[in-house]
């Protein structure tokens, strides 16, 4: 096998599964070393140096991170990642200060972005700084997108979402509410120098079956959340069914319960399996007695003398062959209902792009847009978040931002867009003496904290009583101590290996094995513990010195815990600190190394930096 | 003292053994020995051979000396029985243990100091009482402890850290066992484990006295360019004269009894020990000849390994004294010992 290029940062992001996972690629395990330390200002600045929005996301994210956590193959739990990212947001102290300098001397472009939800803010962010003016527009009265309208204040707290806008909207951003844009052509016509479309999927898809349009008591779920955010709706039925079981079910689900629904149900189609509900929101609306019913389909909804009673639904016994999922109707019944919301998806709608301005459109009704450069077909135009492929989630219209602020810079620069700044590395020895590391190399055994919520009977009072309420100190502490470092990487110097065995006798978990040389499929067979997790790469050294054989890493349950390095003779094994360096709009990464003194020195050094490509997602 | 500890947890898709046990449950404590040694990778060995056979912790006891290497019997089976000795008396109280309980499985690990210089007499005897005892002698030609003087087991020309050479002639345990009428003698590498598991494994199925000298490097002391028990001069000058497989009684023994196939011994409880290639001038289970075919290759530089000599046929300490089958300890008092009336009817006998 080709030994291990760790010069290139893929390898060692890699390593960092959590950072890998996330869209944005955050850097967390310095962040909960840095909660761990008390510098939850510092803590919270890294992270929104790559996510932007710590305060929103620490209680609303999709959580790529977490299953991803290495921690999940070593005792079942990953760490609570997001819940941490929380504290740092909670604890810290003003950071308007260490915010970017914005320039009083503008550049002269001037950039439109089209809709004030977390994509667009991004843009901004990162634009802001290099001394464009950005316009932004936005239809409702208030900025925030989704984040505002369709996640309920029980779960992310105006203040919180309030503070992180301004500190993109006080950079200086000409925000224009109440604007909504009705026609590209017209706003092409205006003279920017580019456009951002980040208006996302703000329309709910329709049930048409029967009865659907005999009565005033169905709801489209991303409308009715807006209306009970703008107060329109204030109550709703004893009995409400929700129809499908994403987020936005359990976000309607669990406003219900808010307004006056006593009676809920969450009607799904398939099993819990396959659910699109993350898995937690799913537990928290159960606590709150939301009934969740599996393998129901809507059928029809039941109209008495105007008046929706019921719907009835088939039941449904689900059977797979040849990995196709089949269905036959067990039987039909109706369930009774005061209330209906579909929840069963978005989809995006442009009736104010025109079809013949250059912005190619595909069968779906979705503009052609680049995955890496997020361009659409017409040179300057951008799209970003929702609004680019469809939903997802607010970390990914984050980084659809980052990327979309690079492209518009080169876009203003007249640099091929094609031309992406390069991601770097540095890799820095984090050994400070005898058993004495710059990291709590100790495994701790803890069990996952579990977050604490508000009882039940305080929760309803209120529409905006946060449920969560957050981890004490002592739940921090034990969180922290949970992560495995996984960016504090087990650095390999082959030359300097004597092949005495120490490291690979002394892996608690059997990550290590020297053996000869061959091909990946064969190496992974000859390990010291069988490879459970293909999709973690395997480490491979060049020849070592004395038998020409190999060291071979599996990484993937490696604990980090740096025995090896400990019971290394020769420090050919190190821990070393992998930081991922992430290039922004204009920010290239400073690594104070030439990369061609960095293979010269692989090895040889303690600290080393380098550059190179991560394919875009 | 150690300020590491291994972490509790363990792959999850570590192998487990007719037992259940995985090898992380043969471990010991922490090792306090410099980081590489070679020591600490006979102690994983060792581990591995034990676990290999399925042997339960408690039904085993380890005896060990003074010296480096006579510490490593408490980095390993952590739940078995124990006996730490007074320098180079281990043999001695592995015979004691061995006489009182004949089942447990006795493992001594001893060092080329215990065991060539304050010891050698023990070591003498034991091999000549043929006691049922694998005896690990971790070998590196110097006195770790005490900073790195030669040992008895130093080669003539070999030299010190601060590069004084060795004059004395070295003694060599293998060829000294030998001519003791040792049953099973062999010689590993630390740096080898495919080679010395197998033997170790051998060696515990071994009824009697199987000394097993291990080439053992020092890296504080004795794993320089100048040594002779260095990873990279043993690395370059090994001669693996005697390959084996040990085929426990459970499996079935196929290759073993076809023509020319390569020779097996049958162990007394049934597991047989496969030598994979034998020269056609020697026979590792003919003692006069093993001698002189291992004595020339070290004339020339090489340093043996494998399991050089065995003789299953031999009778053990409890064989030659005729001892009941019975473990002692299970004896009752009252026959073990039966008092002095019993006594003196004994002494009435020689009078």
């Amino acid at each position: 096998m080709q030994p291990t290029d760790v010069t290139d940062p893929r390898y060692y992001h890699k390593v960092v599964d959590c950072q890998w996972g996330c869209p944005a690629h955050t850097n967390v395990p310095e962040y909960i070393r840095l909660i761990a330390q008390g510098r939850y200002t510092e803590s919270y600045l890294l992270n929104r140096a790559s996510n932007v929005f710590p305060g929103i996301l620490g209680r609303t994210c999709d959580r790529p991170c977490e299953p991803a956590c290495r921690r999940t193959r070593v005792d079942g739990k990953p760490v609570a990642i997001c819940r941490l990212k929380r504290v740092a947001a909670d604890l810290r102290d003003d950071v308007r200060e260490f915010l970017p300098q914005i320039p009083a001397q503008k550049n002269g472009k001037r950039i439109a972005l089209v809709g004030a939800g977390p994509a667009s803010l991004t843009v901004a962010n990162d634009l802001m700084p290099l001394g464009y003016q950005c316009v932004l527009f936005e239809k409702l009265d208030r900025p925030g997108g989704l984040m505002r309208t369709n996640i309920p204040a029980f779960r992310l707290p105006a203040n919180v979402l309030d503070e992180e806008v301004a500190m993109i909207l006080d950079m200086g951003v000409d925000l224009r509410l109440g604007t909504p844009i009705t026609s590209m052509r017209a706003l092409l016509s205006q003279g920017y120098d580019a456009v951002f479309v980040g208006s996302g999927a703000p329309k709910g898809k329709e049930l048409d079956v029967p009865g659907r349009w005999d009565t005033d008591r169905i709801h489209i779920g991303i409308e009715w959340l807006e209306s009970v955010h703008f107060e329109h709706v204030t109550s709703i039925g004893e009995r409400v069914l929700i129809i499908g079981v994403g987020n936005t079910a359990m976000d309607c689900c669990r406003s219900s319960r808010r307004l006056g629904g006593r009676d809920i149900k969450v009607m799904a189609r398939r099993s819990r399996k396959y659910f699109k509900a993350s898995p937690w929101e799913l537990d928290d609306a159960i606590e709150e007695g939301v009934e969740i019913v599996e393998n129901h389909a809507p059928k029809r909804f039941i109209i008495e003398n105007g008046r929706l009673t019921g719907m009835e639904f088939e039941r449904l016994r689900w059977t797979e062959t040849d990995g196709k999922q089949r269905s036959e109707v067990i039987d039909t019944l109706t369930i009774p209902c005061d209330d209906v919301i579909l929840a069963i998806g978005q989809e995006n709608a442009f009736p104010w792009i025109e079809r013949d301005i250059g912005i190619e459109f595909n069968d779906a009704g979705m503009p052609i847009v680049d995955r890496m450069t997020m361009e659409c077909s017409r040179a300057g135009v951008f799209f970003g978040g929702d609004a680019a492929w469809g939903p997802e989630n607010i970390i990914w219209a984050v980084e659809h931002g980052h990327q979309a602020a690079i492209s518009i810079h080169n876009h203003c620069e007249r640099v091929p867009l094609t031309e992406r700044p390069a991601y770097g590395m540095n890799l820095v020895s984090a050994k400070v003496g005898m058993h004495a590391w710059r990291y709590s190399n100790d495994y701790s055994p803890a069990p996952r904290a579990a977050m604490t919520h508000v009882e039940l009977t305080q929760r309803f009072q209120k529409l905006n009583v946060e449920v969560e309420l957050g981890f004490t100190a002592e739940q921090t502490a034990h969180e922290v101590e949970r992560c495995l470092n996984c960016d504090i990487q087990t650095h390999f110097t082959a030359p300097l290996c004597i092949e005495c065995d120490a490291c690979v006798d002394v892996c608690p978990v059997n990550c290590l094995t020297i053996t000869t040389d061959g091909p990946e499929e064969d190496l992974r067979t000859r390990l010291s513990a069988p490879a459970l997790n293909l999709r973690q790469e395997i480490y491979v050294s060049a020849a070592l010195p004395q038998t020409q054989r190999v060291m071979v890493k599996d990484e993937d349950v490696c604990l980090h815990c740096g025995l090896c390095a400990e019971r290394c003779p020769t420090a050919a094994w190190d821990m070393r600190e992998f930081e991922l360096l992430i290039p922004y709009a204009g920010r290239r990464v400073d690594f104070g190394l030439r990369s061609a003194d960095v293979n010269a020195r692989v090895g040889g050094s303690d600290r080393q930096s380098a550059v190179g490509d991560l394919t875009p997602r | 003292m150690t300020s590491i500890s291994k972490p509790p947890v363990r792959h999850p898709g570590l192998p487990r053994n007719a037992l259940g046990l995985t090898t992380r449950d043969y471990e010991g404590g922490m090792s306090t020995l410099c980081a590489g040694c070679g020591h600490d990778s006979i102690t994983a060995a060792i581990i591995q051979a034990v676990w290999e056979l399925d042997l339960p912790p408690h039904r085993a006891a380890k005896l060990s000396g003074i010296g480096c290497s006579s510490k490593t019997t408490a980095y390993f089976m952590r739940q078995s029985h124990g006996f730490n000795a007074v320098h180079g008396r281990m043999p001695a109280v592995a015979s004691g243990v061995h006489a009182a309980n004949r089942e447990l499985v006795c493992i001594g690990v001893s060092g080329d100091g215990d065991s060539l210089s304050i010891g050698l007499g023990q070591l003498c005897h034991a091999i000549r009482r043929n006691v049922d005892l694998l005896y690990v002698l971790e070998n590196n030609g110097v006195y770790g402890l005490t900073k790195g003087q030669f040992s008895a087991s130093a080669d003539v020309g070999s030299k010190s850290k601060r590069g004084e050479p060795n004059v004395q002639p070295p003694i060599d345990p293998v060829l000294l066992a030998i001519t003791l009428g040792a049953t099973f003698v062999a010689r590993g590498f630390s740096g080898d484990k495919k080679q010395l598991v197998p033997i170790l494994k051998a060696g515990l199925t071994h009824r009697g006295f199987a000394l097993v000298d291990v080439i053992s490097p020092c890296v504080t002391f004795n794993d320089h360019e100048a040594s002779t028990k260095s990873y990279r001069f043993t690395r370059g000058h090994r001669h693996e004269l005697a390959p084996v497989d040990f085929i426990p009684v459970t499996h079935e023994i196929a290759a073993a009894a076809e023509p020319g196939a390569p020779l097996p011994v049958t162990m007394h409880d049934g597991s047989v020990v496969r030598f994979r290639a034998v020269g056609e001038d020697y026979d590792p289970t003919n003692r006069d000849a093993a001698y002189a075919h291992i004595r020339r290759l070290q004339s020339q530089g090489d340093v043996v390994t494998g399991l050089l000599f065995i003789d299953e046929r031999a009778a053990d300490m409890h064989s030659v004294n005729g001892t009941v089958d019975e473990p002692l300890t299970g004896v009752p008092y009252e026959q073990l010992c039966p008092g002095s009336a019993a006594l003196e009817a004994l002494q009435e006998e020689y009078r």
